[in-house]
């Protein structure tokens, strides 16, 4: 008996009765589906069908955040070890930032997920269909948008919360109204808004980021891959390393926020905010490969230009208002460098061009991207709370999305009723 | 993407203008910003200027052209008159200098065995006429004849029980040797052995300029020749009160292995002619001609010198060829209109019956598809049996028969007849198997228009097609699919939805009246959550016919 007719057997047999078996019954679903394209045949209508379907549609969103991914993992290491004025150049120590950034990452990675996919399998099974794919693009974008050291039951809490009440409460996938992974932040951002806003959770491995504070070693560096290392003949961890005088955990929009561009510059070169290396959540950081991603979501036109270009729009005119304006130290900084200084990149690439949460007509895309781009940037410079702008900006779109299009259909609507 | 373009170098511009302003403003040396806000002005000042002059000028040159009763066209036109002409897309030069309505939007599917343009005559036997494809016509109709009566071709079959008097009648002569009833006793097919020659029912048509169109409907009415013409909104047979607004004709069809409409129309352009002057005179002369300016070759003649009509060229992709788009872009169906759509196969009938007084339903059936093992035409008639169409034409393995073209054509088995308007078998493989990692890394190409696939590599590929829905149903995720295969003024998924939230007015203003089901049948292909868009906008039709 072959693989595939074990599946058949198991998923194609009598269905289960008690909800443990359907769980099981649905999660082999999935997995079947997942390793075959089902025998299904087109009934009534068209006869022949696109090779597209969402799953490959959403694969192709996570090939694209790979890059992301893998430089996120390395900068959480390298964002460690500059703390504490080791290892200072960018390649030098390079098995244990990529060490330290896996042991940070994989945890969160993988409760992300643990979390996420039950829930969904679980609501799947009960309502009697399928697992829907839209897990396998909310659950990486959740890894990259958060802080390297989120306490993991937050995290678990704030994923079940996206997922239920934001998700599975309006429907499932492709009902939500509201970004999944966005969600699962600003829930955090305001119910634990310690563990992810100010200056002392972008570095990962500290209880503060303070001067003479000590590296917290666990089993997975000091046991593990010390003594892997030391095998191999390569550097260690040390314990009892401590962050270094005058190192600063602070974001380059927090410091903009205090000082201006001066005090961005003072500390973070422009270059280096364009390649990354700097402080932020797991996978904003590095705006080249963002580009990337988003180049390959716009060639394979998963994602919408319209949405990414109106942010574009929306941000560089509402930088130039705020030049003009030049109120406060932070309204001064050059629009373009508003760009890459934050997580505008991997906000408009990945989270505002959502096909579900965004507005879905070609005319309510651009004033969706437009709007986004407006108040994203005048959340982060004009709110004192909190200097960065787009998950405020883009769940608020996302409220107004179905408005929007509401009027561009009504236009469309009233056309019609004018040529009679 | 194509308004991307258009509009890129705008916003490049606009960046670049705006950037290198403030890029010099913060720098602070060489000349001071205004200096380049000045010499920009001045720039832009100059620009309006000489265009302001050219314009006046221009209109100058036209009053006076015109006091002099001088004809500025081709010879001698003027500045801003070839200046329009840039910016205006030429059509091939079989149109003449006639507008071409160029659509961007659509997708070609381009699918193996196109049908070789050579006639084979078959051996059909048996005949059958639908009332299944009458859309109002009562499932159970009054019959007029029973098994075993002898028919000629044109005689009435039967007709509805509350309207008497729109007849259905026989395609062919024989007997009928098979009245088949499905659910309900509904009737399916009333089917007649063909004799060898075909014997026809003479009738006495009225003359077109001499009798009244009440008259001529009548006629119409009596001889069959009304069931031909397709009433839209809603695809039903016409109501016999109403003038339409327009009737619209497509004369080529550019759905996947679809049959060469001026091949078709071979050896009976007269009557063509006829059926045009036919529907010119019950339409009060708003008969209009869709034509197909996509190739280099020009269409037939039948279509580019039809007479009593006007003829509109269209270029695209499909559905181009669908009489619902050609419509949307001639004169597009406003609330409460009602128009004429017919084929050129019908407008074929219907001009032999006003011509020659006879129902003669002959028609070309194109055989398509990758399993048919010589795809060609074959001459027969109205509602010929599939099975007997398909004699030993059929490759080894499990096949899907089609009634119509893969878009939009429907299931059939060898034992079912062709529908009223098809001209058109497409035989494709079933794809019941499963694939491993299909969905990721398939082992064949498809047709798809998505960019996820090495397909944009090699842009004139065909495939063989096959059936398998390459994913499951899932709720609308992605957007913009929709609209970026329908060259309409249309929002299809908002429509969709309003349909399933039985939304009539929503309905009514996002313009369902205008669609039927194939014009939406590519955006069912492209689906990627394989929404069955078709099943859905038809049960939207039928709830607003019902509404009335």
């Amino acid at each position: 008996m072959g693989l595939l007719d074990f599946f058949k057997d198991k998923v194609h047999g009598d269905p289960p009765k008690t909800l443990a078996g359907k769980f099981g019954h649905t999660l082999l679903d999935a997995i079947f589906t997942f390793l075959y394209s089902p025998n299904e045949v087109t009934k009534d209508g068209v006869h022949i069908r696109d090779g597209i379907d969402l799953k490959r549609t959403m694969f192709h969103v996570m090939i694209a955040l790979q890059l992301c991914f893998l430089f996120g993992t390395y900068n959480v290491g390298h964002q460690h070890f500059v703390a504490m004025g080791e290892h200072m150049g960018f390649i030098e120590g390079f098995h244990l930032k990529l060490a330290h950034g896996l042991i940070k990452l994989l945890p969160i990675f993988i409760v992300t997920h643990v979390v996420g996919l039950a829930i969904e399998i679980y609501f799947a099974a009960k309502k009697g269909h399928s697992v829907e794919e839209g897990f396998l693009v909310s659950g990486p974008l959740i890894t990259l948008i958060m802080p390297p050291d989120i306490p993991l039951w937050i995290l678990a809490i704030a994923v079940a919360f996206a997922v239920i009440i934001g998700k599975e409460a309006f429907g499932g996938t492709g009902m939500n109204i509201w970004n999944v992974a966005l969600l699962a932040r600003v829930f955090i951002f305001f119910a634990y808004p310690t563990t992810i806003s100010g200056d002392n959770v972008w570095v990962s491995g500290f209880d503060s980021i303070a001067a003479g504070a000590e590296a917290n070693y666990g089993w997975w560096h000091t046991g593990f891959f010390n003594s892997l290392f030391g095998w191999m003949g390569l550097d260690q961890f040390t314990p009892g390393s401590a962050v270094v005088d005058g190192f600063t955990g602070a974001t380059p929009l927090a410091l903009a926020y205090q000082g201006g561009w001066e005090a961005v510059i003072n500390v973070y070169s422009p270059a280096q905010m364009w390649w990354g290396a700097i402080p932020g959540s797991i996978g904003e950081t590095c705006k080249p490969l963002i580009i990337l991603g988003a180049l390959f979501l716009l060639f394979t036109r998963i994602a919408s230009w319209r949405i990414m270009f109106g942010a574009l729009l929306g941000t560089v005119l509402m930088g130039m208002v705020l030049n003009l304006w030049g109120a406060t130290p932070f309204m001064t900084v050059p629009w373009y460098y508003h760009l890459w200084m934050g997580s505008f990149f991997f906000a408009i690439a990945f989270m505002a061009t959502d096909p579900v949460t965004a507005a879905s007509t070609n005319t309510g895309k651009w004033i969706y991207g437009f709007l986004i781009g407006v108040i994203g940037l005048i959340v982060r410079i004009l709110n004192p709370a909190y200097p960065e702008g787009w998950m405020l900006a883009i769940l608020f779109l996302n409220t107004f999305a179905a408005l929007i299009d509401h009027y561009v259909l009504e236009a469309n609507i009233s056309k019609r009723l004018k040529r009679a | 993407m194509q308004s991307l373009r258009r509009i890129a170098p705008i916003i490049l511009g606009f960046f670049f203008t705006i950037g290198s302003v403030s890029h010099i403003s913060a720098q602070g040396t060489g000349p001071s910003a205004n200096f380049y806000v000045i010499a920009m002005l001045i720039v832009i000042g100059s620009l309006i200027l000489v265009s302001a002059v050219m314009l006046l000028s221009e209109n100058f040159i036209q009053i006076e052209s015109r006091k002099a009763g001088l004809d500025l066209n081709e010879s001698n036109r003027t500045f801003v008159q070839s200046f329009k002409e840039i910016w205006t897309p030429k059509g091939p030069a079989y149109t003449n200098g006639a507008e071409v309505i160029d659509l961007n939007k659509g997708h070609d599917i381009l699918l193996n065995g196109i049908a070789n343009k050579q006639t084979v005559s078959g051996s059909i036997q048996r005949f059958s006429i639908k009332p299944g494809d009458f859309r109002e016509l009562a499932p159970i109709p009054r019959m007029k004849v029973q098994e075993g009566d002898e028919v000629k071709a044109g005689d009435v079959l039967f007709h509805d029980k509350k309207d008497e008097k729109v007849k259905y009648v026989a395609p062919v002569s024989g007997e009928v040797v098979e009245i088949r009833r499905g659910d309900k006793r509904a009737i399916t097919d009333v089917v007649i052995l063909a004799d060898k020659e075909i014997r026809y029912k003479q009738f006495d048509p009225p003359s077109l300029t001499g009798s009244s169109r009440e008259e001529i409907v009548d006629y119409l009415c009596e001889s069959g020749g009304w069931t031909l013409i397709n009433q839209r909104p809603y695809d039903i047979v016409p109501d016999v009160q109403v003038i339409p607004k327009g009737v619209f004709i497509s004369t080529f069809d550019s759905a996947p292995l679809a049959p060469d409409l001026g091949f078709v129309v071979q050896g009976r352009e007269n009557a063509f002619q006829k059926g045009i002057d036919t529907l010119a005179r019950l339409s009060n002369d708003s008969v209009h001609l869709g034509l197909d300016a996509r190739s280099d070759q020009p269409p037939a003649k039948a279509f580019t010198h039809a007479q009593n009509c006007q003829l509109h060229w269209f270029r695209g992709k499909h559905p181009i060829g669908n009489v619902g788009i050609q419509i949307h872009h001639i004169a597009p169906i406003k609330a409460g209109d009602t128009v004429w759509t017919l084929t050129v196969d019908e407008v074929i009938i219907l001009g032999d019956l006003m011509h020659k007084g006879i129902y003669n339903a002959e028609r070309k059936v194109a055989i398509t598809g990758a399993c048919v093992k010589q795809p060609a035409y074959i001459q027969t008639y109205q509602g010929a049996n599939i099975g007997e169409l398909l004699k030993d034409q059929l490759s080894e393995g499990k096949n899907r028969i089609i009634d119509g073209n893969p878009l939009s054509g429907k299931k059939s088995s060898g034992e079912d007849f062709i529908g009223h308007k098809t001209i058109h078998i497409t035989v494709i493989e079933e794809g019941d198997q499963y694939e491993m990692f299909g969905w990721l890394l398939p082992l064949t190409l498809r047709p798809t228009i998505s960019k996820t696939f090495p397909n944009f590599l090699v842009p004139n590929m065909k495939f063989d097609g096959e059936t398998n829905t390459h994913g499951e149903r899932r709720a609308f995720v992605m957007t913009g699919q929709y609209e970026s295969v329908l060259p309409m003024d249309i929002f299809p998924q908002h429509l969709l939805k309003a349909i399933m939230a039985n939304d009539y007015e929503r309905m009514e203003g996002l313009g369902i009246t205008e669609l039927t089901e194939e014009d939406l049948a590519l955006c069912e292909f492209v689906c990627t959550s394989k929404i069955p868009v078709q099943k859905i906008l038809r049960k939207g039709l039928d709830m607003m016919r019902e509404q009335g």
